[in-house]
């Protein structure tokens, strides 16, 4: 990975996504642009509901974890968080991609689901994996999160 | 050497982070990166991004709620 500030000690982050929920995706893409900005290495891997969030035209239209209210709980929590100046999630997902964070896709979810290669965002994915990838690259980082 | 100013005003977690990590990749040895911001958990959390990234601070000030942090690449 690039970097070019030789930081004193990267670490690596390695975070699933599982929950294809609203805010919980949210969460992954703040922890991990949070985690490239101070000089970690970063891997998102989606996987179960998550995946579905990497079909195309899909990143922002996960429900709420909690109060989603058919729809209701999410149009006020979105509304609020315009208000708040929340960058949308398209934004925090290119620039994840544009500081050298990495996106897997979990096969196994796109046989059971019925999704393929190019029903997903290629301009968002850099690899497709199983778990080996997941356990390869958790048992050497400094952190891993299961979202 | 040049300097880099970055406006990340009204902006809230991460942007301000993410903000400075971008500008400082695009940044060469020795440039001058400062942002100006709002948020207040970035003020104190920029200083570590840049201590992480072993980089060097300048300066820091605030003023009414705005803040701005000098950095050197």
């Amino acid at each position: 990975m690039d970097n070019p500030d030789s930081p004193l000690t990267p670490g690596k982050a390695t975070i699933i996504v599982h929950s294809g929920d609203y805010d919980k995706v949210y969460s992954a893409f703040i922890i991990g642009d949070g985690a490239l900005a101070m000089g970690m290495d970063v891997s998102l891997y989606f996987t179960f509901w998550g995946l579905t969030r990497l079909k195309k035209g899909q990143l922002e239209r996960g429900p709420l974890s909690k109060m989603h209210m058919f729809g209701l709980g999410k149009w006020m929590v979105q509304r609020r968080m315009r208000k708040a100046g929340v960058a949308p999630l398209e934004r925090l997902a290119r620039d994840f991609k544009e500081l050298g964070g990495k996106i897997f896709a979990c096969d196994m979810t796109m046989d059971i689901m019925g999704i393929s290669a190019g029903d997903l965002r290629e301009d968002l994915i850099s690899e497709y994996c199983a778990v080996g990838t997941y356990v390869e690259e958790a048992r050497t980082s400094t952190m891993t999160l299961f979202i | 050497m040049a300097e880099i100013k970055i406006d990340v005003r009204g902006e809230t977690c991460p942007v301000p982070l993410v903000e400075v990590r971008k500008a400082l990749r695009r940044a060469a040895p020795g440039d001058v990166v400062e942002i100006t911001g709002t948020h207040p958990s970035s003020r104190k959390e920029i200083p570590l991004a840049i201590k992480a990234l072993g980089l060097e601070m300048l300066e820091t000030a605030e003023e009414g709620g705005t803040w701005t942090i000098r950095i050197r690449r």
